[in-house]
């Protein structure tokens, strides 16, 4: 530990303005500070700081990622198996969904954290830990299917033209993982929706007959028939669809580490399930078809909802800034995905386009909070 | 009594080294400084210069905006140096004291007896002027405004802050004076904001003054917070407020004709060997008090004041005019390995991102690293839960950012001041100095509004 600060002091001056390495500065300042957090003090101010920091907040929310990673892997594996009939025990069901998963992870952040650094060091800003969650949330909710260079192109694109044309994070407007999927959504749709994308394929060999890969969703939406599996196959998650999204339990386990922590907001987690299943409940009175009679409850389990919820709702840069805000954003959010789900012929999910629909209002909602704050003050000069 | 107000929003810092209330016998001080960077805004006229005789209340310089108001010397002696920065910016007024203690006498009276203007003109003779500040702006008050109310704080609730209502026992009779002299300078009344926790009985006596019991976690003890829940502040309205050792100070005034500067300071922190209150002079060189009972003698952190709103100053620095409290802490200039990503046993935190919420009564050793480096605001509602004002505080820091000043107007930044965002700077993942950022929207204000 003291020889690496020790090394890490010798070459610093390299990267320093005037060293020879002066364009690999924001690089560098990302790894020493990944090692070490910096020995900057207060200067004024408050002269003692909670040591929560950007990092700290980061990798709380990737360790409450863990559950639906390491349950995502295995369900992978589980999904392929019974899709071609084959016999494996667990551990090799996780290991098949590791292997595909792991160059997933590794471009995600590749070209994620690359685009961030060259960005960075533009600006001669230290580089932002933003990234550090979205690089992992992309992985998570596309297909496991998806080319690596197609994956790479939505990364990028989520980077520049979600995050840096704003001026990086805090700044966006819209969440970076969601515009990376969305990007892929409407450019590859082929790759994006469908029966077999979300079951690992094998090139070479032939489905089990029978077997249709079609998530909960897709078959209500398209078939309008209720899915085989059953409520608690997919509370735990043995159901086809994206990495992280299939397994209730582990989403909840995260959502636990998230509101203990204080890291994400449980106004928002819990006002986005109330809002979906109010939602549900009202397309219950109506009943005109089998999907909009079905119990409310159902949505909570399928497709993408809790993980959007939990994950992607709550993140505090594009989600509503106001306390009062987020109950109405969480609950804008399960409402309108209930009602696409339902009510939309083409789109079997639609966690994605509510959080970047509401992604694009909270700025509003934001303003009426405000706005009633102020209306508030003006009211005490006016009755004095 | 009126109802005890409770205060949810907040959080006790748990720091080690707290001074039991205990006095020891503080050495001798020889240099003794006035600095007019501890007024903010203050453009000082000097009325001294070096090698000069003063006694104790002896004007040194007065405001150039208001030159009514007065900064007195706080001891006997000669002017030793005038200390002076860029621009000739004057820094500090060192005297060096004769120990004898010679005061000038501005004549006792009976506060009850005077008229308005009489008391106003003896505060400003005695020196006490600068002692009362007001609300907006938090800065030092102007004499021809009337003030709505004056509002006192009883209590501080801030890290290892002394004790009032146990070290101001024995000073009943002063602060009766004082709180008559304040209800003379004000129409509306004088408010005493109390621990509703701790023993008041210093308070028990006080007639003319409405007094109010608050409950909670700093910022309890703030007095803008205090006012928020009494009587809020609305736009063209001005409060002021003094502390109520000065308030003391401002009694004997009266009592004894004499300025008196000497206030019980409370020197704390975990560096501090025997954490204990003293007798000490406002404005006295810290130098011998530091000797002998700090731990070390580098890498220390001197703050007259507390850790969240105090200045630092240097071994040999002096204490500021507002404070009663020295806190040391070790200084936090060292790399941590991994610091982000180990459990945090030892660290406290507003958050439950460290496992030391294992431990809730543990007391933390804290020094001055930032843990982490400035970055965008992206976390949102930890403002909120160490605010308690019905006032968004991450919107109002932004507007000052922008410096859209009516913006500020409506979202209230006549209500506040920046100690009110110590701990929003405190809890901020970011490390935003939200203190600075409102003090310069509050500047802003001034200077557009005058």
């Amino acid at each position: 530990m003291k020889a690496i600060r020790n090394y890490v002091d010798k070459i610093k001056p390299n990267f320093e303005k005037g060293g020879k390495l002066e364009s690999f500065n924001s690089f560098f300042d990302a790894i020493e500070t990944f090692l070490f957090v910096p020995n900057k003090v207060s200067k004024n101010g408050v002269h003692v700081h909670d040591p929560i920091d950007l990092k700290r907040t980061m990798i709380i929310v990737i360790v409450a990622l863990i559950p639906s990673i390491l349950f995502g892997a295995w369900n992978v594996g589980y999904q392929n198996a019974l899709a071609y009939g084959l016999d494996r025990t667990l551990l090799e069901n996780f290991w098949v969904g590791m292997i595909k998963l792991l160059p997933i992870i590794i471009v995600s952040y590749g070209v994620g954290l690359g685009i961030e650094i060259i960005m960075a060091q533009k600006r001669g800003h230290e580089v932002n830990e933003g990234f550090f969650v979205s690089g992992m949330l992309i992985p998570l909710i596309v297909p496991i299917n998806i080319p690596l260079w197609m994956l790479a192109l939505a990364v990028a694109f989520a980077v520049v033209f979600g995050k840096e044309v704003f001026g990086g994070t805090g700044y966006n407007i819209m969440n970076v993982a969601l515009v990376a999927r969305a990007f892929l959504f409407f450019a590859y749709p082929g790759q994006m929706s469908g029966d077999s994308v979300w079951v690992l394929n094998l090139k070479d060999q032939p489905m089990v007959d029978g077997f249709s890969g079609a998530t909960p969703l897709a078959l209500l939406n398209q078939t309008g028939t209720m899915p085989s599996a059953s409520l608690a196959d997919m509370f735990f998650g043995f159901i086809p669809g994206s990495v992280g999204e299939t397994s209730v339990l582990a989403i909840l386990i995260g959502a636990a580490i998230l509101i203990f922590t204080g890291v994400g907001s449980w106004k928002i987690m819990l006002s986005t399930v109330l809002g979906a299943l109010g939602m549900g409940y009202i397309f219950n009175l109506f009943g005109i078809n089998a999907y909009m009679g079905i119990n409310p409850v159902y949505h909570l389990v399928m497709g993408g909802l809790m993980f959007g919820a939990v994950f992607m709702a709550t993140d505090p840069v594009t989600a509503t800034s106001t306390e009062k805000g987020k109950w109405i954003y969480g609950a804008m959010i399960g409402i309108l995905v209930v009602l696409i789900r339902v009510v939309n012929p083409a789109y079997p999910e639609g966690t994605m386009l509510a959080i970047l629909l509401m992604n694009v209002w909270a700025p509003l909602i934001d303003y009426y909070v405000v706005e009633s704050n102020v209306k508030k003050r003006l009211k005490r000069i006016a009755v004095k | 009594m009126a109802e005890t107000v409770k205060i949810k929003k907040g959080l006790d810092i748990a720091l080690v080294g707290e001074a039991p209330i205990e006095y020891s016998q503080a050495p001798t001080v020889e240099l003794f400084a006035l600095k007019p960077t501890d007024f903010h805004g203050l453009v000082p006229k000097l009325l001294v210069k070096q090698g000069d005789k003063v006694k104790t209340g002896t004007a040194l310089f007065y405001d150039k905006a208001n030159p009514e108001v007065k900064f007195v010397s706080p001891v006997s002696g000669e002017i030793k140096d005038i200390v002076r920065g860029e621009r000739r910016k004057v820094l500090e007024v060192i005297i060096a004291s004769d120990n004898q203690n010679t005061a000038e006498d501005f004549g006792s009276a009976d506060v009850l007896k005077l008229t308005t203007e009489e008391v106003k003109q003896r505060i400003l003779d005695g020196g006490m002027w600068p002692f009362i500040k007001q609300r907006p702006y938090d800065i030092v008050a102007k004499p021809n405004e009337t003030p709505k109310a004056i509002f006192i704080s009883g209590f501080d609730s801030s890290p290892l802050a002394p004790v009032y209502s146990e070290i101001l026992k024995g000073s009943e009779k002063a602060l009766q004076a004082g709180i008559n002299a304040l209800c003379k300078l004000t129409q509306g009344k004088v408010h005493l904001g109390v621990n509703a926790k701790a023993d008041n009985s210093v308070y028990a006596s006080l007639k003319n003054v409405s007094v109010h019991a608050f409950e909670g976690p700093h910022p309890a003890g703030n007095v803008g917070i205090q006012i928020h829940h009494i009587s809020p502040i609305n736009k063209g309205e001005v409060v002021w407020v003094i502390n109520p050792q000065d308030l003391v100070a401002l009694g004997n005034l009266f009592i004894n004709g004499t300025y008196d500067a000497t206030r019980n300071i409370v020197l704390c922190g975990s560096e501090v060997i025997a954490p204990r209150y003293y007798k000490f002079v406002l404005g006295g060189s810290v130098k011998a008090l530091l000797s002998k009972t700090l731990k070390t003698e580098q890498k220390n952190r001197i703050i007259s004041g507390n850790v969240l709103t105090g200045s630092t100053i240097s071994t040999d620095g002096f204490l500021c005019a507002y404070h009663h409290q020295i806190t040391v802490i070790p200084e936090g200039d060292y790399h941590e390995f991994f610091g982000w990503l180990l459990p945090g046993f030892g660290k406290f935190s507003a958050s439950h991102a460290f496992f030391s919420w294992f431990c809730k009564n543990k007391k933390y050793k804290m020094d001055s690293n930032l843990h982490g480096g400035h970055r965008a605001l992206v976390v949102t509602g930890q403002y909120e839960k160490v605010f308690p004002m019905d006032v968004l505080p991450v919107h109002l820091v932004k507007s000052a950012i922008a410096g859209d000043i009516d913006q500020m107007e409506r979202l209230g930044i006549y209500e506040v001041a920046p100690e009110d965002f110590a701990l929003c700077e405190f809890v901020c993942s970011s490390k935003t100095e939200v203190q600075r950022i409102i003090r310069e929207g509050l500047d802003l204000i001034i200077k557009e509004m005058n």
